[in-house]
């Protein structure tokens, strides 16, 4: 038995004690006793975050993370449950290597991992993978993430294939031959900055295409990292029609622009683009009007040198999932409201996955986060356990922090 | 006026009265080189480095000669033949640089901004030789000194430059500093070359007819057209370009009496400009190249003298 004591529940000012048994809650403010006690310092206990969208580069790139350094940052920025993607080296296409990585990330006893396996062999576009055979390894999602849906009919396949089995697609859209050679968004600042633009326009065209073949083939599609006004409008419309689509957005679109890469530093260049104000504005009208289903990171880790390089040749991604709660609570606790982010990044993509709602009562799974939403902290990258040391928010105060997190009854991240 | 600024990477820290002087200065370094020994000791003991990440004579050239004219011994590091080419990263290769105790850089690279990075990776003053489409300021310099040489001033000329706007650091650099200085830009392009969100720049105007560009203009700039260009499917046809866009004598006749013609080189002839015009009466190209060294060694100077 475990017990946390001097904590609280969300929106509560009361201190309790929650206690832990086998992996669940055994309950509140029990009269028992308990073999090992953490005190919570009157943090607020929310279910553990769940991310859809990360990237943990193992097998095949693991000098910039690894299962072990990106689950244990995701268990310090909160999250119990990850879904990794799958554009590793190899590529995560073969029931073997979801097995191995399942078995792998079980022995780490640090945040779950649900991996996300390749919509098509090789993520080339061409063939579909063994969905059937990918989803028995422990496969919870089909995406070629990292690359883009190029061939039409090849996803109407995997759309249909996958529904079939009751999973979801989540596809990275953008028109490859839109974007071109783009790094940064197209506009007034690409063209000051004489860098090559990816037009809003890459993104609008793809999602308008892809809602068509949803809506066609009836099966369940996700836009991943949703960047663009316009094309979230075109989500908007198609969930008035009943096309079964969803979309996520991502932190880094909400709280930063193009005009960052005023600065030519290549921690901005992500994947989509940093947008307008005027798209992170919209992107923050989608969380409150319901448009947006839910928060992911797209945690994409690199070496400091691979960052270090000029703009053109610096790869895309940023990579924080140590800071997605902090950072929403700090920017957005006064719009979303704290409730609301922590949906959010809990049930809202549980709900997407078609898992069980995490909650706090008797019986549910002991996967839950103490987060301290007071105390301001300067974020310091040299703390973080993401091979990623480097970051934009770098010396920005942020509150929010999670300081205890617990995944299947076991202590995954404790605060110092 | 302000604060000196440390590097030329843009004209983003420079006041028009700082230019302005940086183009007076000129003048002086104009007549250093008319002189017989065409050598003064002002940058003597410094030791700059011209960083080339992209190959180029013209500017290399150029740069190094105003460098030495000045007394500066050079370091002349060429990319394609250095560790760069096995893979080193450009904050490795420039802190290497900077350990030779290099007082200054000069560097070309092809990526944008990567003039911005050796600044901050070096901390020594740095001169942009052209990074990416973005900046080229010492060539807009020059550009500029050579109109207000043979125009008397720059304030309310009208300069039109034609040709890929899109791909061109000359004709961003040119479009930020000339209408500081109080002229009037247009830029003429295909549309296909001619980026829209260009028009957000202050005193800038675009227009994809080359007819209308230079109706009126004091100052007509030709653009290289690169061969590339083609094939990324931005043209239908070299034949067509010409028709619509080089630089002729029968477009010229729609500029003012005395336009000039300008050409950053090195010159595509008979592509965006005819033999004709570049070798004509109107053209300024070579004064061009001779204003180039003087506008150099006066950047050198400003940056480096009484600093380094």
């Amino acid at each position: 038995m475990l017990k946390i004591e001097n904590v609280k529940r969300l929106g509560s000012e009361q201190l309790e004690t929650l206690f832990v048994e086998n992996g669940y809650i055994k309950g509140w403010n029990l009269n028992d006793t308990a073999e090992q006690t953490l005190d919570g310092r009157g943090g607020t206990v929310i279910p553990a975050l769940i991310e859809l969208h990360a990237h943990l580069r193992e097998p095949g790139q693991t000098e910039k993370e690894d299962l072990a350094s990106g689950l244990a940052a995701a268990a310090a920025g909160g999250y119990g449950t990850v879904v990794s993607m799958p554009n590793t080296s190899p590529v995560v296409d073969d029931p073997s290597i979801v097995r191995a990585l399942i078995e792998k990330a079980d022995g780490l006893g640090l945040a779950r991992l649900r991996p996300a396996a390749a919509l098509t062999k090789g993520q080339s576009g061409k063939e579909l993978a063994e969905l059937a055979l990918l989803k028995d390894a422990g496969a919870v999602m089909f995406t070629d993430d990292g690359r883009t849906n190029e061939d039409a009919r090849m996803l109407r396949l995997g759309l249909e294939y996958a529904h079939s089995l009751g999973l979801m697609v989540s596809v990275h859209a953008e028109d490859a031959t839109l974007r071109a050679d783009g790094v940064m968004n197209e506009g007034p600042v690409s063209e000051a900055l004489g860098l090559p633009g990816n037009p809003a326009a890459a993104e609008a065209a793809r999602v308008a295409r892809d809602i068509e073949i949803a809506a066609f083939t009836g099966a369940r599609l996700h836009v991943q990292h949703l960047s663009t006004a316009r094309a979230l409008d075109l989500v908007r419309e198609a969930k008035k029609r009943g096309v079964p689509v969803t979309c996520e957005v991502c932190p880094h679109h909400l709280t930063l622009t193009d005009e960052a890469l005023r600065s030519f530093d290549a921690l901005y260049k992500v994947a989509p683009p940093l947008r307008t104000q005027a798209d992170a504005d919209a992107l923050l009208a989608g969380l409150l009007d319901g448009t947006v289903d839910c928060l992911s990171t797209d945690h994409a880790p690199h070496t400091r040198a691979e960052k270090e390089r000029d703009l053109l040749e610096a790869p895309f991604g940023i990579a924080y999932i140590e800071l997605a709660f902090p950072l929403m609570v700090t920017r957005f606790a006064d719009t979303l409201g704290v409730e609301r982010i922590v949906n959010l990044m809990t049930s809202a993509p549980a709900r997407l996955m078609g898992w069980d709602e995490p909650n706090l009562t008797e019986g549910a799974p002991a996967d839950f986060t103490v987060v301290d939403l007071d105390t301001e902290r300067v974020v310091d990258p040299s703390t973080f356990k993401s091979k990623a040391k480097h970051t934009p928010w770098a010396g920005e105060t942020l509150r929010g922090w999670p300081t205890l997190t617990v995944v299947g009854g076991r202590v995954a991240f404790e605060r110092a | 006026m302000n604060a000196r600024p440390r590097h030329l990477l843009d004209f983003d820290d420079y006041t028009p009265e700082r230019l302005g002087a940086i183009l007076d200065n000129a003048d002086v370094m104009r007549a250093v080189l008319d002189r017989p020994v065409k050598k003064v000791p002002a940058l003597q003991g410094l030791t700059v480095c011209t960083a080339f990440f992209e190959n180029s004579t013209r500017t290399r050239t150029s740069f190094e000669l105003a460098a030495r004219r000045m007394s500066a011994d050079v370091l002349s590091f060429a990319a394609g033949s250095s560790s760069v080419s096995k893979g080193e990263s450009l904050r490795d290769t420039i802190e290497t640089l900077t350990a030779y105790k290099v007082d200054a850089f000069i560097v070309r690279h092809h990526a944008s901004g990567a003039a911005h990075l050796v600044a901050k990776y070096s901390g020594k003053p740095v001169i942009n030789a052209g990074d990416g489409r973005r900046a080229h300021p010492t060539q807009a310099l020059l550009d500029a000194y050579t109109i207000r040489r043979e125009l008397g001033s720059l304030e309310g000329k009208n300069v039109t430059i034609i040709g890929d706007v899109r791909h061109s650091r000359v004709a961003r650099s040119n479009a930020q500093l000339l209408p500081m200085l109080g002229a009037n830009v247009t830029l003429c392009g295909p549309a296909t070359l001619l980026p829209r969100d260009l028009a957000h720049l202050p005193g800038v105007k675009l227009t994809t007819n080359a007819q209308d560009a230079v109706t009126g203009a004091d100052a007509v700039m030709a653009l290289r057209l690169q061969g590339e260009r083609m094939n990324g499917g931005y043209l239908g046809s070299l034949q067509e370009y010409i028709r619509e866009y080089q630089v002729n004598d029968a477009l010229l006749a729609r500029a003012s009496d005395d336009a000039i013609v300008l050409h950053p080189g090195p010159m595509n002839r008979d592509v965006e400009i005819s033999s004709a015009a570049a070798d004509g009466p109107r053209s300024r190209i070579l004064q061009q190249v001779e204003n180039g060294q003087a506008i150099r060694m006066s950047v050198l100077y400003h940056l480096l003298v009484g600093r380094a």
